[in-house]
Parts: C-alpha cells; sequence; structure tokens
C-alpha cells in the first residue's frame, strides 16, 4: 500500500502541493484528479523520487521512501508511466521490454553476456499481455500513440512493481483507444494484484474505474472518497465538477 | 508472427552462414608489412591505434549518448604512463600497456565521477575542463612529463621474439610493433563489441535513448555513465600508450583539446550509430589528410569542407549513409547488429 503523510512543496514561494495526505490501499485503484495547475504532477513527482519534498512523508508498503532516486524507487516496487510517452524510440519493442528485465533482474551490470538471448520468454510473455506481440520488431518510436503508450505501461510492469503510478494514461487517445487502455489496465492490475494511482481529465475514465477518488485544488487536498462521495460533495462541484455534472 | 521475430532478433543468426569479415579485414590487415611498403605499414599502424581511440570516444558518444570533448586526455595519460614507465623505469611493455589502460580509466574514474553530475553542454565542458588541466600539468610538469620538451626516445617493445616466427624474420622493428599494434587492437575491439552487445551496452542505449525513462526502469544512470566512462578512458588509455611508442615519443599535444576534436570529428564523419564507424572514420580521415597535405598546406580549410557537407548530406556518417544505401537494395539486415 502507499501512504502520503503531509506533503508539501513550493518552488520559490510558490506553494505547489500543501500539506497532501492520501492512503491508497493494497490492490486499490485511486485516482486524483483535479484542475489544470492543481499540482497533481508535482504530487507524482514528488512521490517517485523526482523532486524532493519540503517536508512529509512517502511510504511504500510501510518503508519510507521520501526523496529516495528514481531507480531506488522503482527497485522498491513503484513503477510509473508518464503523461507525454516516455519510451526508448530506437530500440525495437521486444528490446524495449527485454532492457526493462535485464535492469529488474539484476543483470545490468553483466559485461559479457549476449543480452539478445536472455529473458526471452519473459519479453515474448510481456507483449502479448500488453497485446503487442505483432509489433516485437518495431522500433519503439515508430509505434503509433496509443501503442506507445502500451509499450509504456509494459515498461512500467517488466520491473513488476507492486504500486503503479499512471501519469494521465488515456491523454490523448480516441476514444476507441481509451476504452481499450482501460480494460487492459483493469485486467492486468487485476492479474497482477496491483496498486494503482492515477491521474486523469476524463472523468468517464475515473469514475468508470476508481475505487477511491482524492481531489487536488490548488495544492490542497479538498475532498477524498468513494466516487459516490466525491460527486456528491458540494465543493468539489463547485470548483471542479462544475455545473451540473 | 513469431516467426518474424525470430528471424529479426533471434539467436537463430547463428544458423544462419554470414560472410566473416572482421576476420577477412583482419587477415587482410596482417599482410601490409608483406604487400605494402614501409610507409604503408607507418599508416597501418596510425589507423589502427587512432580506430580504437574513436571506438573508446564512442562508447561514449554513440552508444551512451555522452558527449566528451575532452577524450584527449585519457589518450593522454595513457601515452605518459607507458612512455614514463618504458623510458623512466625501464618497465616491460606487457606491465605497462595494461597499466596504462588502468592509469587512464583510474583518472576517468576521478574525473567522470564529477561529470556524470551534469548533463548535455555542461557535461561537455567539464570534460573538456578536466582535459585542458591534463594538459597543463604534462606541459609544465618537467620533472615527470618532460614538460614542453615531452617525453622523446620512448624505446619499442622487446619484440625479438617475434622474429623467430616464420615469414617475421626479415621484420624491422617498426613492422613488427604494426603486428602487434594490430592484435592488441583487435583484442580491444572484440573486448568493446562484445561490452556493446552484453546487458550493459544495452542498458547504455537505454540511458542514450531516455534516461529519465531508464531511471524509471530500475537504472542508477549516473552509476552505469561512470562506468562507461572509465572503460571509455582505459580504452583510450591503451591506444594512447601504443601511439606514444608509435610516435618514438609522448608530447603535451597528445592531451590538448584539438586532439579530443580530432577523435570526435573521426566519429562523426565514420558513423557514430554504427559499431565500425568510428573505425572507418580513422581509416578514412587518416588517409585523406596523407593525401591532401601532398598537395596543399590548407589541411584544415578541407575537413572543414569535408565536415559541413558531411553533417548536411550524411548525418550518419559514412556507414550512415551507406546503410540507408544499401537499404534501398537489400531488405534490412537484423536489428541487432546495426545499432549496437
Amino acid at each position: 500500500m502507499l501512504e502520503i503523510f503531509g506533503l508539501r512543496k513550493s518552488f520559490s514561494g510558490f506553494v505547489a502541493v500543501s500539506d497532501v495526505s492520501l492512503q491508497v490501499e493494497t490492490r486499490q485503484i485511486a485516482a486524483v484528479i483535479g484542475p489544470n495547475g492543481a499540482g497533481k504532477s508535482t504530487l507524482f513527482n514528488l512521490i517517485t523520487g523526482h523532486l524532493r519534498p519540503d517536508c512529509g512523508e512517502v511510504r511504500l508498503d510501510g518503508r519510507d521512501i521520501t526523496g529516495v532516486a528514481p531507480h531506488e524507487a522503482c527497485r522498491l516496487g513503484l513503477g510509473r508511466s508518464f503523461q507525454r510517452t516516455n519510451i526508448f524510440p530506437k530500440l525495437t519493442v521486444f528490446q524495449n521490454l527485454q532492457a526493462a528485465f535485464l535492469v529488474h533482474k539484476g543483470r545490468g551490470a553483466n559485461f559479457w553476456a549476449r543480452s539478445d538471448a536472455l529473458y526471452r520468454d519473459e519479453t515474448e510473455a510481456l507483449l502479448a499481455s500488453i497485446g503487442l506481440r505483432d509489433q516485437a520488431s518495431t522500433l519503439g518510436g515508430t509505434l503509433s500513440y496509443g501503442n506507445q503508450k502500451q509499450l509504456e505501461l509494459g515498461l512500467a510492469l517488466a520491473s513488476e512493481p507492486r504500486v503503479l503510478l499512471l501519469d494521465e494514461p488515456t491523454a490523448g487517445m480516441s476514444a476507441t483507444e481509451t476504452h481499450e487502455t482501460i480494460r487492459l489496465l483493469e485486467r492486468i492490475a487485476g492479474e497482477r494484484s496491483l496498486t494503482l494511482l492515477f491521474t486523469e481529465h476524463d472523468m468517464e475514465v475515473v469514475f468508470g474505474i476508481a475505487q477511491k477518488i482524492a481531489v487536488l485544488h490548488q495544492g490542497r487536498l479538498i475532498a477524498e472518497g468513494t466516487p459516490q462521495e466525491v460527486r456528491a460533495d458540494p465543493e468539489v462541484r463547485r470548483v471542479y465538477l462544475g455545473h451540473g455534472h | 508472427m513469431t516467426e518474424r521475430v525470430e528471424v529479426a532478433l533471434g539467436p537463430g543468426e547463428g544458423v544462419r552462414w554470414r560472410v566473416p569479415w572482421t576476420l577477412i579485414v583482419f587477415l587482410g590487415a596482417l599482410t601490409l608489412p608483406w604487400i605494402g611498403s614501409r610507409y604503408d605499414t607507418f599508416l597501418g599502424t596510425q589507423i589502427a591505434i587512432y580506430a580504437l581511440f574513436a571506438m573508446s570516444l564512442n562508447l561514449l558518444l554513440g552508444t551512451t549518448g555522452l558527449v566528451s570533448f575532452g577524450h584527449a586526455a585519457y589518450f593522454g595519460i595513457g601515452s605518459y604512463a607507458c612512455g614514463i614507465l618504458m623510458k623512466t623505469l625501464g618497465v616491460p611493455f606487457w606491465v605497462a600497456f595494461p597499466a596504462a589502460g588502468l592509469m587512464a580509466a583510474g583518472f576517468a574514474l576521478i574525473f567522470g565521477f564529477f561529470c556524470v553530475r551534469l548533463t548535455k553542454i555542461y557535461f561537455a565542458m567539464l570534460t573538456l575542463a578536466f582535459a585542458q588541466i591534463v594538459w597543463a600539468i604534462c606541459f609544465k610538469w618537467n620533472d615527470v612529463t618532460g614538460g614542453d620538451q615531452g617525453l622523446s626516445d620512448v624505446p619499442f617493445p622487446d619484440l625479438d621474439w617475434m622474429s623467430s616466427l616464420p615469414g617475421f624474420g626479415h621484420m624491422r622493428i617498426s613492422e613488427q610493433f604494426y603486428v602487434l599494434t594490430l592484435v592488441l587492437v583487435a583484442l580491444c575491439i572484440a573486448a568493446l563489441r562484445r561490452l556493446t552487445l552484453s546487458p550493459f551496452g544495452r542498458v547504455l542505449t537505454a540511458i542514450r535513448e531516455n534516461p529519465e525513462r531508464a531511471a524509471f526502469i530500475g537504472v542508477n544512470v549516473r552509476g552505469y555513465e561512470l562506468a562507461a566512462f572509465a572503460i571509455a578512458g582505459g580504452f583510450a588509455g591503451l591506444s594512447g600508450a601504443l601511439f606514444g611508442i608509435f610516435n618514438r615519443g609522448v608530447y603535451a599535444d597528445f592531451v590538448f583539446w584539438s586532439k579530443s576534436a580530432d577523435v570526435m570529428i573521426m566519429t562523426i564523419l565514420g558513423g557514430m550509430h554504427h559499431f565500425w564507424g568510428p573505425a572507418v572514420g580513422a581509416l578514412v580521415l587518416t588517409l585523406l589528410n596523407q593525401q591532401i597535405t601532398a598537395y596543399t598546406e590548407y589541411w584544415p580549410f578541407v575537413l572543414g569542407t569535408i565536415l559541413v557537407l558531411l553533417l548536411f548530406a550524411f548525418p550518419g556518417g559514412i556507414l550512415g549513409a551507406l546503410d540507408s544505401a544499401m537499404g534501398r537494395f537489400w531488405p534490412r539486415r537484423d536489428t541487432s547488429d546495426r545499432d549496437a
């Protein structure tokens, strides 16, 4: 499970995240929503170690991971996908995932083996699981946008995380792609018993799969609860959901 | 669909028969003292050494995506280490040569520790700064490096044993040294090749492609960059050790920034996204230099023109251009070999 206590971050006077506390239970699917500039991405960067919080604490299954380097956080079981797609564009799809397996299995410092021969079965299985088997030998950078997002999910999964953070997993996708991605996420989260925390603009997606929703506004958490509770919250209706949602 | 994957990436490539180009080129080069002139052998030695120097740089430039502008520092440190050990201290080549590589790698580890903390242009500038510091020390430390006089008369290694081999009896020491250089360079390149195709090499490629994502598959990016920096420095040092002996002396301009620029030009000219690119660059640039300086003293002008044309017309370098030209006639070869 992922626990956040009193996280705060300011950039030269501007408070981007202020006293945010949040718990995501093991196997729970949770979403952070909020208008643009509410501090969602900053919050994610604080959790994953890209930014160091001014104060507060992040715990992963009880272990303090506040401010550890991203590669450490990854090793400790925290996976992440990014808002703008973030893959290895000039490696093939297969090599993308294989690289992630090599590192995860601690073989990255091996100078002598042939990397091509390692973890082929694991890579194949993951390719099949994220639905990219047919594109195995395509260069990552030439995939369609939706497929790149799938590949990025695969990269995060190869490290076998327990908690996965997804920054707008369906941003820029067509309605069909969005639908498929959500189905994929739900299936994989179930298969792998993942704890999921994601940000999203598409309210249909959020209310469709999230079991818990936290609402950020101007760096503060103004509401937190089940989708029903959040939908009914007058404060949320006022600042975010707007008229008649 | 699985079959296609197997063909494109598979270990099954061993099943197909491939032309052993590397071996052919190596054996061809080995015959040079028998079929070529003394001058050809001289050029051959220089090309082989520069090829190794450029390939060591490409471990950073092409493989890891680190633009080091001070690679001559490690070449020079290797030269001085080997030269001082052999000339001043009378240490045999077989000890001095690996010691030179270790020394260069050690310094690369120390300087690299600071360099990898910076990125992009700041990284490049810091590598240059360290190289210029090394240059200043080499230039002024008269007692050890010979200062601006350099370290002349570095001895050839003792290669008498080679004369007893059949066919090697008539050879001059400089030709024997060419054979030695060729074998050592080939071994170093084989090691670099192996490294590039290893999991470690794959991680370096991932860092080049996307350091942020690499961190988030669990890569300690700085740690790997530092390892690559030290290894590249070590191989540069080995090439420098050979060059000092070949040149019959070690001078401070081995460490000067223009040397770093030369090796970078070779690498880019040959094609930094191809394993053999830097070697081709070293070959072409050395031969061009010889040909053109025979006709004109404006070699830098010619070199500049070539570079401008190259960067605009063939940004992938010579091998990059050949690759895309061949791609039009033949279907793509396996990708694992290319982008290594």
